[in-house]
């Protein structure tokens, strides 16, 4: 069975952000984005303005699927955790509950300790969020919008 | 596996262009970025090898409009089409909403293209998801090169369930915007219906019979 719909409501939006928002301020990073592992951007914050995050959802996400890729081939259940070292900028990336990526980075002004110490704490954090809105998504009484679409509405969006 | 945003009323989708090597997936995505407003789209990106071969995946997201207060997002995503690149390919084809099927209608490449669509099968399968339920196009492309299958001989190879199907030309646009239109409107009417929620497994059977695509050449 492949992996449940990902779905996020304002409860949960703003109980993520607020820690990705103090895993920023906590770890003195530069960035921190939460990225679901088919490549979506979930929150993000820090100096993103300058940033694609879209495409660094991307390809954190195929870095994530091929670590994984490689951790089967080794038996491995899962490699967890990333690290790579830049000149100016360092990025380390945490798997969260299987379903989700944290991913901070971050330049000399703190240190991967302080780093991976604070990603610890956010992630069991995460960890139950994530797991709640999962359940939440599963209820069979959940009603998504889309039920409401009508074939008119899809084809008016290709109407050029 | 598509992810709906109640917060920024977004909708994102993820679309994957699967076929042998040098079918012309990256050429699609290509001709699709280089004709779509800049504030539809986001960088395109290819990891590709010296040689311009796909070497992981290549990346397009794509704004298509909003559908009842919720913007659609797609990401088009290729997978590397030469055959010993297969742990790269199930990778990319993790959370997939919708697959393009890119077939090289050249008679030399039949073979590639049903190893390719075998092979595929085998990937969905793993994943849980099954391609007779998901949605799902078939492109015959490279209708313009001189030794080509007729299209009722590519149907009959790699469409026997009647799914729709376009011809194409990637190099220069034709056939590629059909394509991508339809693949999006089944993701769109499959969603509608709920299946996206249940992954693979629950989608699918029961909604309107499949039906061939416009013929573009």
């Amino acid at each position: 069975m492949a992996n449940p719909q990902m779905v996020m409501y304002e409860e949960e939006f703003n109980l993520i952000q607020a820690i990705v928002d103090r895993l920023v301020r906590e770890a003195n990073a530069k960035v921190v984005f939460i990225i679901d592992k088919d490549g979506q951007l979930i929150a993000n914050a820090g100096e993103t303005d300058h940033l694609d995050t879209t495409s660094l959802a991307s390809l954190t996400a195929g870095n994530i699927a091929a670590t994984g890729g490689i951790a089967k081939l080794l038996r491995e259940n899962e490699f967890t955790t990333q690290f790579h070292e830049g000149e100016r900028a360092n990025i380390h990336i945490q798997l969260v509950g299987k379903r989700v990526i944290l991913v901070v980075i971050f330049d000399n002004k703190t240190s991967l300790g302080l780093v991976r110490l604070r990603v610890k704490k956010s992630s069991e954090e995460l960890t139950g969020i994530f797991e709640s809105l999962l359940q939440k998504v599963q209820d069979p009484n959940h009603i998504t919008p889309f039920a409401e679409i009508t074939d008119d509405d899809i084809d008016n969006l290709f109407n050029d | 596996m598509s992810f709906i945003n109640y917060l920024s009323r977004e909708i994102n989708c993820k679309i994957v262009y699967y076929g042998p090597g040098l079918c012309g997936k990256t050429t699609n995505l290509q001709f699709i970025y280089s004709k779509t407003n800049p504030d539809a789209k986001g960088k395109m990106i290819s990891l590709a090898t010296e040689t311009e071969r796909t070497l992981f995946f290549d990346f397009l997201p794509l704004a298509l409009g909003e559908i009842r207060g919720f913007k659609t997002r797609f990401h088009l995503y290729t997978v590397p089409g030469q055959v010993f690149y297969d742990a790269s390919r199930k990778l990319i084809l993790k959370g997939v909403d919708g697959v393009v099927f890119c077939a090289d209608s050249q008679i030399a490449r039949m073979e590639a293209n049903m190893e390719s669509l075998e092979n595929l099968r085998t990937n969905l399968a793993e994943q849980g998801y099954s391609l007779d339920k998901l949605p799902y196009v078939i492109q015959y492309n490279k209708r313009d090169m001189p030794a080509i299958a007729p299209v009722d001989e590519l149907r009959a190879l790699l469409n026997p369930n009647g799914t729709p199907d376009f011809e194409a030309v990637a190099v220069n646009g034709d056939g590629v915007f059909d394509t991508l239109k339809a693949i999006a409107k089944l993701v769109l009417t499959e969603l509608k219906r709920g299946g996206a929620g249940g992954g693979g497994a629950s989608g699918g059977s029961g909604g309107t019979p499949p039906q061939r695509g416009p013929i573009s050449r």
